[in-house]
C-alpha cells in the first residue's frame, strides 16, 4: 500500500507536518494488553465496588430487573456499530425502532410529540426551559426545590449564558409537595415556564393539574419533568403539561455510576418545531411503500448552525433502543404490573419508618432518622451489606435528619425489615 | 460490477403497534413478598392512570423477532466499510461491551459511599490519564456527554476565564470548514458567529485571521485536521495570533483519530478541546449515541472546570465538591461513565506503540482511497490528506449526477455512503473516511465500487439517479416527511 502512493515508510505519512508539532516520542502508555488481561483489570475494579450490597439508594438512579432480551438486542452489530440513521434506505431498523420510541414516549406521557432523545434528563430540563423561552418570548423560568438538585444545577450553568434568570420556589414542609401559594407569589408576566417533577425528588407526587392552572392563568409554559419512568405504568400521566421531560434509567439501563442514560423530550404538537434533537418521521419510498426517515432537520445544527434549537448532535440512540426493547417486554399489562409492585414494596417499607412527608408517594420516602444522623444510620447499615439512602442533607440543609429510600421490586422483604429496624420508628 | 454483494430474501415486519394483540405479555414478574396495596387508595382516584392506550402487547418471540428482523434492515460496520467523513466508524472491539457490564461497575449508584466506588474512581483516573498524555493538555473533566456537550463545555469555560478577567468579549470565530455544532455551541454561550473564509489550500487563512481577531474575540474555534483532512501547518502560528490579542484556540477534537501518537494539541498552542471518545476511541455510536466528550483544558482554565473533580487523598479517591470559580455542572453525575469504561478498555488494549499505528494505518488507508480515486474524482484541494479525503462531485455534475446520487449508488454495491455534501466549502463533497480497521480487501472494493460508478455515470447518468435498486426501501422522500410530519404511530396514520 506504502508503494501503491508513492510513500516509503509509515513515519513518512506526516513528514510534511511541522517539525515542532510532531511528537518525538512514544506515548507514555505502557504496551497493549490481551483480552484475559484487561478483562481481568476491570473485574477486580468491579469488585472494589459496592458487590453484593442491597441498596435502597435512589434519588434519580434506580435498581430495576433487566430483562434478558434488552442485551440480546442492544448487541445485534446492526443496531450496536451503525451511525446516526442518516442514509434511510439502510437505516429503517434503527428508523423504525425510534419511531417505535417516539409514539411510546407520547403514549406514556400524554404528549403528541416526543424526539429521537437527549443524553438525559438532567440536560432534557434546560433544554425545555429553552424551548418554552422561544415559545413565550419570555425569559424567567420558576423551579421547584422539589426537583432534583443535580437538574437543578444543570440548568443553573445553561442558563448562565442564555439571559435566563432561573428562580427557585419552595416545597410544603409538611407535605413535600411543591409550595402552591409561594409558586403564585413569584409568577409573573416575564414567566416563560414553571418547572416541577413528578414524582418529586422527594417521592412524593406533585398536584400537577392546580400547579397548570397557575402557570397558565400567567401566561407560563408548564413543564413536568420525572426521573422515576417506572411510575408512568401506573401514575396519571402530565397531560396538563406543554413539555415532559426526564430520564428513562429505570427501563432497562444500568445505574452505571450515573450513565450513559436517556433522556426524553415530548410536547404538544404546535410546538414540534421548536423541539430539540433529531425526530423521526413517516414517510414512502419511491415504490410507495411505506419507510421513515430523520424529518424537520432545520431546526438542527448541521443545517441551521448558529440559529439551531439546540447544538445536540449525537444523542442517546443506543441507550433509547433499551428502554424500547424494556416497554416492548413489559407491555401494557406488564409495566403497570410493575409499578404496583413498587408501590407495594415502598410502601411496606414506607410504613414502617418515620416518614417526614404527608403526600402520597410512589417508590420513594423520605424518613427521619430521629436522634442519630443519618451517616450513622447508613454506617450501621452498610455493617449488614446494605446500603442505605441518600442522606438529604448533601442537598437540602433542612432535611439534614433525614433519608430518601427507595425500594423496587428488587427490593426483598428481609432487607427492608433490617432497614425498618435500623432506621427506627 | 459489483462484487460484494448479492441480494437475499429479507424480513418484512409491521410496527410494535401493528402485531399487538389484548392480553399477549412477554414477562413474569416474581411474587410479591409484601402485602399488595390499592393504588387509588394510597395514590389518590386522580392520581391513578387508566391503561396506556396503545402501548405493545407481544409474546417473547414475537418481540425478538420484531428487532432482529428490523436490525437486518441496517447497514452496520460488522457488515463492512461505513466510510462517513469526519465519523471515524472504526470497528467496535466487543471486549469492551463484555468489560462495561461488569456487575460492580455496571451497577454502581452515583451516590453510593464513595469507599464503595473505588472501582469506578479508578477508571476514571485512569482515562483521565491516558487522555492527558495523548493530548499535551493539563487536566480534563470527564462529564460532557458527547462531542457538541463537550463543545459547550469548552466555551463555556473560555467565556468563565475571560469573565474573570473582566471582559466575556462578544464573538467567536469559526473556519467556513467548521461543523455545524461550532457556530450553534458559540451561540448557546451567548456569543455571535464570525465565519473565517479558508485559503486556496483549504487552511486557515493567516492574513484573514489577523484581519479578523481583535479584543472583542473570545476564541477561535478549530477543527485540526479540518474538515477537508487536511493538517493545519499554520496552527502554531494561528494559535499566537489569537494569544496575543488576549483570545483563546478551542479545538474541536472529531478528527483526533489523525494525531494520537503522532502530535499533541496541547504541544500546538491548543487552550481547550474536546474529544469524541465514540470516534477515535471506538465506544460504539450505536445508531446516533450514546457517547462521550471529555474536554481538556490547559492549566489556566482548569479552576472553571465542572464540579466535581476526581481528588487523591491518603489512599484513596474522593470528589472534591468544593470548586469556587467552576462553570457548574453540565450533567447530573459524572457523565457516561459506561462509555468511559470502553474507552479505556480500547486504550489499554492498544498501549502507546498501538494507538500510534492505529493512527498511521487511517492515514494510510485514506491516502490509499485517494490515490486510486483520484483519476476519477475531482480533487478540489491537493494539500496532503490525513485521515480522509475530500473529491467533489464536479465531473459527474457534468451529467447531472450529484454527490447524493453517487452515495445511493454506492449503497447498491454494498457499502454505507460517505458522508455527503461537507464540508460546505467543497461544492458536491465526498468526504471519505476509512479509519485503519479496514483490511486492505474492503479499500479495494470500495475503490473499484466508486470506479465503477464513475463508469456508470458516463454511460448511464439516470440509473444512478434513481439508486438504490437493490435495497429493500427505494429512494426515501424525504421532503414529503417534512411537509406534512408524521412522527408517531396512530392507527390511521399506520
Amino acid at each position: 500500500m506504502l508503494d501503491a502512493i508513492g510513500v516509503s515508510s509509515l513515519d513518512n505519512l506526516y513528514s510534511h507536518l511541522p517539525a515542532e508539532v510532531r511528537l518525538n516520542r512514544p506515548l507514555a502508555l505502557g504496551p497493549g494488553k490481551s483480552e484475559y488481561e484487561i478483562v481481568d483489570y476491570f473485574r477486580s475494579l468491579g469488585e472494589k465496588n459496592a458487590a453484593g450490597y442491597a441498596s435502597f439508594l435512589g434519588a434519580g438512579v434506580y435498581r430495576h430487573y433487566r430483562p434478558v432480551l434488552v442485551d440480546v438486542v442492544v448487541s445485534r452489530g446492526e443496531f450496536l456499530t451503525s451511525y446516526t440513521p442518516y442514509q434511510a434506505e439502510i437505516a429503517q431498523g434503527a428508523l423504525a425502532t425510534i419511531f417505535e420510541f417516539q409514539t411510546m414516549i407520547c403514549q406514556l406521557t400524554g404528549m403528541d410529540v416526543a424526539n429521537a432523545s437527549m443524553y438525559d434528563g438532567s440536560t432534557a430540563v434546560p433544554e425545555a426551559a429553552m424551548m418554552a423561552m422561544r415559545i413565550t418570548g419570555r425569559s424567567r423560568i420558576l423551579v421547584s426545590r422539589a426537583v432534583h438538585p443535580e437538574y437543578r444545577a444543570v440548568l443553573k450553568t445553561t442558563a448562565r449564558n442564555q439571559q435566563m434568570p432561573v428562580d427557585e420556589f419552595n416545597y410544603e414542609s409538611a407535605s413535600g409537595m411543591s409550595d402552591l401559594a409561594d409558586l403564585d407569589a413569584k409568577l409573573n408576566d416575564q414567566t416563560a415556564a414553571v418547572i416541577v417533577q413528578n414524582p418529586n425528588f422527594f417521592g412524593c407526587l406533585e398536584p400537577v393539574k392546580a400547579v397548570a392552572e397557575l402557570a397558565h392563568k400567567h401566561g407560563a409554559m408548564l413543564v413536568v419533568a420525572f426521573t422515576e419512568a417506572v411510575s408512568l405504568g401506573l401514575v396519571a400521566p402530565p397531560a396538563d403539561a406543554d413539555i415532559v421531560c426526564g430520564e428513562l434509567q429505570s427501563f432497562a439501563i444500568s445505574p452505571c455510576y450515573g450513565g450513559p442514560f436517556a433522556g426524553i423530550i415530548a410536547t404538544k404538537e404546535k410546538f414540534i418545531r421548536q423541539l430539540p434533537g433529531r425526530l423521526v418521521g413517516q414517510t414512502k419510498d419511491s415504490h410507495g411503500n411505506r419507510a421513515f426517515c430523520l424529518t424537520l432537520s432545520t431546526r438542527e445544527q448541521h443545517i441551521r448552525r448558529e440559529k439551531a434549537t439546540s447544538n445536540i448532535c449525537t444523542n442517546q440512540a443506543l441507550i433509547a433502543l433499551m428502554a424500547t426493547v424494556f416497554m416492548t417486554v413489559y407491555g401494557k399489562l406488564g409495566l403497570r404490573d410493575l409499578a404496583q409492585q413498587n408501590l407495594a414494596k415502598a410502601h411496606y417499607l414506607g410504613n414502617r419508618v418515620n416518614r417526614r412527608f404527608r403526600a402520597s408517594y410512589f417508590n420513594e420516602c423520605v424518613a427521619s432518622t430521629g436522634a442519630r444522623t443519618p451517616a450513622a444510620v447508613n454506617e450501621e447499615l452498610l455493617k449488614r451489606k446494605i446500603v442505605g439512602g441518600l442522606d438529604l442533607g448533601r442537598f437540602y440543609p433542612e432535611l439534614s435528619d433525614c433519608l430518601l429510600l427507595c425500594a423496587t421490586e428488587m427490593a426483598r422483604r428481609t432487607d427492608m425489615d433490617i432497614v425498618a429496624e435500623v432506621v427506627g420508628q | 460490477m459489483i462484487k460484494k454483494v448479492r441480494t437475499h430474501v429479507s424480513q418484512e415486519e409491521a410496527l410494535l403497534f401493528e402485531i399487538s394483540s389484548p392480553g399477549k405479555k412477554a414477562y413474569q414478574l416474581p411474587e410479591l413478598d409484601v402485602p399488595p396495596v390499592d393504588a387509588a387508595s394510597v395514590l389518590g382516584d386522580e392520581n391513578v392512570r387508566a391503561d396506556i392506550a396503545g402501548f405493545p402487547e407481544v409474546s417473547e418471540v414475537e418481540a425478538i423477532r420484531h428487532f432482529t428482523r428490523l436490525s437486518t434492515h441496517n447497514f452496520a460496520i460488522d457488515y463492512g466499510l461505513y466510510p462517513l467523513g469526519s465519523c471515524t466508524m472504526k470497528y467496535n472491539p466487543r471486549i469492551n461491551e463484555l468489560v462495561a457490564r461488569t456487575e460492580g461497575l455496571a451497577w454502581a449508584h452515583p451516590y453510593q459511599p464513595e469507599l464503595l466506588s473505588q472501582g469506578c474512581f479508578e477508571v476514571m483516573a485512569a482515562l483521565e490519564s491516558a487522555l492527558l498524555e495523548i493530548t499535551g493538555m493539563d487536566a480534563l473533566t470527564l462529564q460532557p456527554c458527547a462531542g457538541a456537550h463537550g463543545e459547550w463545555t469548552g466555551i463555556m469555560l473560555v467565556r468563565a476565564l475571560l469573565e474573570s478577567r473582566g471582559n466575556a468579549r462578544k464573538k467567536i470565530l469559526v473556519p467556513d470548514s467548521a461543523h455545524g455544532t461550532n457556530p450553534a455551541t458559540a451561540a448557546m454561550c451567548g456569543y455571535s458567529v464570525e465565519n473565517i473564509k479558508s485559503n486556496d489550500l483549504g487552511m486557515i487563512d493567516l492574513s484573514v485571521l489577523e484581519r479578523a481577531v481583535n479584543e472583542d474575540v473570545a476564541a477561535l474555534m478549530v477543527t485540526n485536521p479540518n474538515t477537508i483532512g487536511v493538517f493545519e501547518e499554520n496552527i502554531v502560528k494561528a494559535c499566537e495570533v489569537l494569544h496575543a490579542k488576549g483570545a483563546m484556540v478551542y479545538m474541536d477534537g472529531a478528527n483526533m483519530n489523525a494525531l494520537v501518537g503522532i502530535t499533541r494539541p496541547g504541544d500546538f498552542g491548543i487552550d481547550v478541546m474536546h474529544l469524541n471518545l465514540h470516534k477515535t476511541f471506538s465506544t460504539p455510536h450505536g445508531g446516533g449515541g450514546p457517547g462521550a466528550g471529555p474536554v481538556a483544558v490547559k492549566q489556566q482554565l482548569e479552576p472553571f472546570l465542572p464540579a466535581p473533580r476526581l481528588k487523591r487523598v491518603g489512599d484513596h479517591w474522593t470528589f472534591d465538591h468544593d470548586r469556587p470559580l467552576t462553570i457548574g455542572k453540565v450533567r447530573a453525575y459524572y457523565g457516561n461513565f459506561g462509555v468511559l469504561v470502553r474507552a479505556l478498555a480500547y486504550i489499554l488494549a492498544h498501549g502507546g506503540p498501538g494507538l500510534r499505528n492505529a493512527t498511521l494505518d487511517a492515514i494510510l488507508n485514506a491516502n490509499y482511497i485517494r490515490k486510486h480515486l483520484e483519476p476519477h474524482y475531482d480533487l478540489p484541494y491537493k494539500s496532503p490528506s490525513m485521515h480522509e479525503c475530500v473529491f467533489s462531485d464536479d465531473r459527474q455534475a457534468a451529467k447531472g449526477v450529484r454527490t447524493g446520487d453517487i452515495a445511493k449508488r454506492l449503497i447498491d454495491y454494498g457499502f454505507h455512503p460517505y458522508t455527503v455534501s461537507f464540508p460546505l466549502i467543497v461544492h458536491g463533497a465526498l468526504m471519505i473516511e476509512p479509519t485503519e480497521t479496514e483490511p486492505k480487501r474492503e479499500l479495494d472494493l470500495f475503490i473499484d465500487a466508486l470506479i465503477s460508478i464513475a463508469c456508470e455515470v458516463d454511460c448511464d447518468p439516470e440509473m444512478v439517479k434513481k439508486a438504490p435498486h437493490l435495497t429493500r426501501t427505494s429512494r426515501v422522500d424525504e421532503v414529503a416527511a417534512a411537509r406534512k410530519p408524521v412522527v408517531r404511530w396512530t392507527p390511521a396514520a399506520g
